[in-house]
């Protein structure tokens, strides 16, 4: 199975991909993770102002199959939610990428969180690993 | 961890593998469970069901045996009928649910792929006395669901059968693709459709045959994640969860197929006072009001209190609700009773909706 990894994410071995936007973490699920999971028909956000700490599990995602956390890769408050996963799940599977859970405004350890997190090329070797 | 003969055409498909009742079978192709429940609700669905054991019984006490220790009267079936019917311990809860199909030599019983070892065990260690030929002829049997509308007008372009007669409920032995073969009007799809019991090394070439001759109308390859919607959308019982040796078929609402009017049977007098008496627990369908998907094992609960456990749930993909089956207490069975569901420590809300979820459609 030939997987999408996008080198401007750093990946949690969860399977969520973090991207730094000014100095906002925008998290969501690997193209692997939606493979893995076959049909999304639910996600469950957390809620805005929530508190997390790197490694919560923060949200939901659901498939015809099974029900998997989604972690929060670095600490922070959630300060957004893309409400549009609620209607249309099924954006994880066509767009992971592009399909954000949500957004977390990082508490002063994010450097070292985010270093913490592996590269495009160590996370697709960790997929390889574990196939 | 055994693989049937067609593990290799998974594979090649894209199929992805997983361990099932001790089986690597395909939970879905590439095209994903959704397309794969679709395909079989507008068009049709090819579904490798090797795991399935079948026993055949002969002999000239068969009929007698064959009463005494499953649920349905079977002086009601004519040679070739097919029917659904279970076997139930003594205490009146239920060992497996199974198919039987009257033949002219005698009977033909397809069993769940868990189950096999333990059926065949217990309904040995019932023969006594009986002159019986009981013999497991799953290895050298291979099982194909061929379902969905579509299923008649594919299957037509192997057969020299005349289909369209062939009514809902029964069976056949025929030819198809050249191999000769049982054919059963049966499925657990809620769709018309056929099973395929044939010879184990025609495997392969009966479902590269099929694949073939159904691609123009949408035929597709489906895994055991479509087998499990749509099974779960007509409310068909699957063991290990609506049914299994804690539960009556009166509790399961599977009590049409007990003829308690028949001679004695290993169960009878549990289940005369099951059906008599307040069950203990009772199997409703419920639709989410919150949002949420509802899983098997989920707690259900009433004003904070426990009071029965979710079998299966998921999105029906054909109505496009949240949706589940699970057991209560009976005095929260109505329609319309509104309940909690238990989803990780929080409590969403659903309603007692009617079963089925989906009308079964087939033709009688």
């Amino acid at each position: 199975m030939a997987y999408r990894f996008d080198p401007s994410l750093r990946y949690a071995t969860s399977h969520e991909w973090a991207r730094m936007e000014d100095d906002v973490v925008v998290v969501g699920i690997s193209d692997t993770a939606q493979d893995l999971l076959s049909d999304v028909v639910f996600v469950e956000l957390p809620d805005i102002g929530e508190e997390v700490s790197a490694g919560d599990a923060v949200a939901v995602v659901e498939s015809v199959k099974a029900a998997e956390d989604v972690n929060a890769p670095v600490s922070g408050v959630i300060i957004e939610i893309n409400v549009e996963l609620q209607d249309t799940p099924e954006l994880v599977n066509d767009d992971p990428y592009g399909s954000w859970f949500f957004k977390i405004k990082p508490s002063s350890s994010v450097k070292s969180e985010m270093a913490r997190l592996l590269s495009a090329d160590d996370y697709a070797a960790h997929v390889e690993e574990n196939e | 961890m055994q693989r049937t003969r067609l593990y290799e055409s998974h594979v090649e498909l894209g199929g992805r593998m997983v361990p099932f009742a001790g089986w690597e079978l395909p939970v879905q192709y590439p095209t994903g469970p959704l397309a794969e429940h679709h395909a079989v609700r507008t068009a049709a669905g090819l579904f490798d069901i090797d795991h399935m054991g079948q026993f055949t019984l002969t002999g000239p006490d068969a009929d007698a045996f064959l009463q005494a220790v499953q649920v349905y009267d079977i002086g009601q079936m004519q040679t070739w009928d097919a029917h659904y019917s279970l076997l139930c311990y003594e205490d009146g809860t239920i060992i497996d649910d199974i198919f039987l199909y009257r033949l002219p030599e005698g009977w033909m019983i397809a069993v769940n792929a868990d189950n096999r070892a333990k059926d065949l065990l217990w309904l040995r260690s019932h023969s006594h006395g009986y002159r019986i030929e009981l013999t497991d002829i799953s290895d050298e049997t291979y099982m194909l669901a061929l379902q969905g509308p579509q299923a008649e007008t594919i299957l037509q372009r192997l057969t020299d059968t005349h289909l369209a007669q062939v009514p809902a409920r029964t069976g056949l032995r025929t030819t198809v693709n050249g191999v000769e073969m049982l054919l059963g009007r049966t499925g657990y799809t809620g769709e018309d459709g056929f099973e395929l019991y044939l010879p184990a090394p025609a495997a392969v070439a009966c479902w590269d045959a099929l694949l073939a001759a159904g691609k123009a109308d949408g035929l597709l390859p489906c895994g055991l994640a479509a087998r499990d919607s749509l099974r779960f959308e007509a409310c068909m019982p699957l063991y290990g969860h609506e049914i299994d040796a804690q539960t009556n078929p009166f509790e399961a609402r599977q009590g049409w197929t007990v003829s308690l009017d028949k001679p004695d049977f290993v169960g009878r007098d549990a289940l005369l006072k099951a059906k008599l008496e307040e069950n203990r627990k009772i199997l409703v369908g419920f639709e989410m009001i919150d949002r949420a998907v509802a899983r098997d094992h989920y707690e259900i609960a009433v004003d904070g209190q426990i009071v029965g456990h979710v079998t299966t749930g998921m999105k029906s993909p054909t109505l496009d609700k949240f949706v589940g089956l699970g057991y209560v207490l009976p005095i929260y069975q109505k329609i319309g009773t509104e309940i909690d569901i238990l989803v990780r420590g929080t409590a969403k809300k659903a309603k007692i909706v009617r079963r089925p979820f989906y009308k079964p459609r087939y033709k009688e």
